[in-house]
């Protein structure tokens, strides 16, 4: 029970020793250990296997490889011209999906920028994924999806979460907030005060780290002393769980897990060790501060080739599937931008909707001043016209 | 219903027990909020009544008390949290910009974040370090949220149950010199005070003071001591710094001709800045003279042995508005 009266104890102040070094704790040599199912090349001893049925065994493929189609294809818009600035999940996709499978469709996810295939899993458009890199602001409505915007100001949504999933407790719901991060978040003063409060208030969440071995440009020895993200959890009273991000197998496994554990009152924060292949955003030049050595070490630990691998020895996937999957992912990217190509955006009035409940009379009035210039000066004389677009 | 002679934070209390009772949604956490009753009292009774699921301590984080009502609020819950004193709400600017005044917005009125975060503000009360400063122009900037300032017992009463009931986020300052300094009778049971109208304390015909929070009472001073020498002063309490009840204020000036406003934040970016061109917007052709302000200084908040110094008080009021009437 949460903010029971204190009661104090002799015990709760722990056992006392003779000597400092007893009472000292250290974080050791190396990092703690990650979970794995599947070696790099796909290897892996079929007693080690998750229990998912063959279809889900599937889905988990075909969705990493929509995150991989999708983004591919966002940079190559992006790159023409046709699009703003893109983050993608490049090398990450099977901690993006594997997190996805690891939850409930009833849960809630609170993303932060690169999880195009759970936030579609999850109910999202992929029309509404594409109107959010274009700038829209439409595309946050997200309706029915259980979902928020992504979180652009790092670290900055985990209380909001932890919040929420202290809410979903208070109303004895069967359902968990599931916070993406990245492995830069954990330096903020937000996201470590919010989980710390997690703990306190029992809140039904999971922090998912992407760690991705980079915030910008900054590796994780600049971002922290500590040799693991999920070690941080100790601090908190939360549990930790670490597990290689490019295994979609472990990920969804460990999800599953801790999930069960955030619904009976522990937060966790899981750790998925991966890399961002791709550049920070598509604004990004990497090779100003990575070496390509150490980029082409983690290309072959790539997820998708080793999860396929797994698949192929299971004789759950072949080549027939995979020339359709193909064609079917690149039919959706296509019809989800003829929808973008069809979308109309809505007029002034939406910069000032939505605001509050009800207008206030100075944002009536800002707005009748606007439509006043822009009646005399149609788009500003061009001037909003000609501004670049991308 | 009968009226009870409150001071200023029992009504604050008293509106927390009746929102309590009347929305089993209503939560009231923050630092030494329950068992303690808050460093103030103002939640005193609260625990006991409801119980330590809806009325509860919290870890030391003003960012975490702030953000995590957002997503209470999103879900249908009414968290009214308390900042145990404004000076401590600035690690929580980011979660009011952020997430607080723009959930709405950014998901196109598909969700909401109605809540209430307390905080008494204000100096005068020989507070320690950090315990005294007036931000309340900082937050009537952000988009979104709503900035409420009652000055007398009735309205933090009224004002703060309608803001509970506000669909919006109300950022709720109290000015805590005068949360004990007097009583007035106050309306039992449920009573509301809309947000976004300001009122006239005191009618006059020649000049206008503006002002909120304690520096009202000091308005109201000055008024009665420059009336001695025949001037008729207006006072105009705003109540509300967002949405600002800009109808009052030109209605008063337009009358007068005159203004001063008064505030004990620093001057340079202050709210009087916001006011004074709402004036120079509605009422520029009935000014008779350059409008005034009384304010702190563009300075820190001093420590206590020099905050008399800095706060504005009835004899500079009354001063400036000499200056304002002689021009």
């Amino acid at each position: 029970m949460t903010n029971a009266s204190h009661r104090f104890s002799e015990a709760s102040l722990g056992e006392p020793t003779a000597t400092l070094d007893d009472s000292r704790f250290s974080q050791g040599e190396t990092a703690p250990p990650r979970y794995r199912v599947l070696a790099p090349d796909g290897s892996y001893d079929p007693d080690d296997v998750p229990d998912f049925d063959d279809e889900t065994l599937r889905e988990l493929y075909r969705w990493m490889r929509l995150q991989q189609v999708f983004d591919e294809r966002m940079v190559n818009l992006q790159r023409r011209g046709e699009m703003g600035t893109v983050a993608t999940g490049r090398g990450q996709e099977a901690s993006i999906v594997g997190c996805s499978f690891g939850m409930e469709r009833r849960d809630w996810l609170l993303p932060y920028g690169r999880e195009l295939a759970a936030l579609v899993r999850h109910g999202v458009s992929m029309r509404d994924v594409l109107l959010y890199w274009l700038g829209v602001p439409e595309a946050n409505r997200l309706p029915d999806s259980n979902s928020l915007p992504y979180a652009i100001a790092i670290g900055t949504h985990v209380p909001v979460g932890v919040g929420y999933a202290w809410g979903l407790r208070l109303d004895g719901e069967d359902r968990i907030v599931t916070l993406f991060m990245g492995d830069g978040q954990f330096s903020t003063g937000e996201a470590q005060t919010a989980m710390n409060f997690a703990g306190v208030v029992d809140a039904p969440a999971v922090f998912f780290c992407l760690n991705n071995q980079y915030a910008i440009s900054a590796p994780s020895e600049k971002q922290t002393a500590a040799h693991s993200v999920a070690q941080k959890a100790l601090a908190w009273g939360l549990e930790g769980l670490r597990v290689d991000g490019n295994d979609v197998l472990a990920v969804a496994d460990a999800m599953r897990q801790a999930r069960e554990l955030a619904l009976d009152g522990t937060p966790v924060v899981l750790e998925a060790v991966t890399y961002r292949l791709d550049a920070h955003t598509t604004n990004d030049d990497p090779s100003r501060y990575r070496d390509e050595a150490e980029v082409d070490w983690w290309r072959e630990r790539d997820p998708i080739p080793r999860y396929r691998a797994f698949l192929a020895a299971e004789e759950l996937w072949d080549d027939a599937d995979e020339a359709a999957l193909d064609e079917d992912l690149n039919a959706q990217f296509d019809a989800a931008r003829a929808e973008v190509a069809a979308f109309e955006t809505g007029g002034v009035e939406g910069l000032f909707e939505h605001v509050y409940a009800e207008p206030t009379p100075a944002l009536e009035a800002q707005l009748e001043d606007l439509r006043d210039f822009l009646a005399a000066h149609p788009m500003g004389d061009g001037y909003i016209e000609e501004r670049p677009k991308g | 219903m009968t009226d009870r002679q409150l001071t200023l934070v029992q009504a604050v209390n008293d509106a927390l027990h009746v929102a309590m009772a009347a929305d089993d949604r209503v939560m009231v956490y923050g630092e030494d909020v329950a068992e303690q009753g808050g460093v103030f009292r103002a939640t005193e009774g609260l625990q006991d009544a409801f119980g330590s699921e809806r009325v509860l301590d919290t870890p030391l984080s003003e960012i975490a008390i702030v953000g995590t009502a957002v997503g209470l609020a999103m879900q249908g819950h009414r968290p009214v949290v308390e900042i145990q004193f404004s000076g401590f709400l600035p690690p929580a600017f980011n979660q009011l910009v952020q997430n607080v005044g723009r959930v709405r917005w950014r998901n196109q009125g598909t969700e909401a974040a109605p809540m209430v975060v307390r905080t008494p503000y204000g100096g005068g009360v020989r507070a320690l370090e950090h315990h005294s400063e007036s931000f309340e122009a900082a937050y009537a900037h952000v988009p979104g949220l709503k900035v409420v300032v009652p000055s007398t017992p009735a309205d933090a009463k009224g004002l703060l149950l309608a803001a509970i009931r506000d669909d919006d986020p109300v950022l709720f300052l109290e000015p805590k010199r005068i949360y004990r300094s007097f009583r007035e009778p106050v309306p039992e049971g449920d009573h509301e005070v809309p947000i976004g109208e300001a009122t006239v304390r005191r009618e006059g015909t020649d000049v206008t003071v503006i002002a909120w929070g304690s520096m009202l009472h000091y308005a109201l001073e000055a008024a009665e001591s420059v009336a001695a020498s025949g001037v008729e002063a207006e006072v105009v309490d705003l109540r509300s710094i967002s949405p600002l009840d800009r109808e009052t204020v030109a209605a008063s000036v337009k009358k007068t001709g005159r203004a001063v406003v008064v505030h004990e934040a620093p001057r340079s970016g202050g709210f009087a800045g916001e006011v004074i061109a709402s004036i120079n917007e509605s009422a520029f052709w009935h000014l008779e003279a350059p409008i005034e302000r009384v304010t702190g200084f563009d300075t820190p908040m001093p420590m206590l042995a020099m905050e008399d110094y800095y706060l504005p008080n009835p004899p500079r009021i009354a001063d400036a508005i000499e200056r304002a009437v002689s021009r």
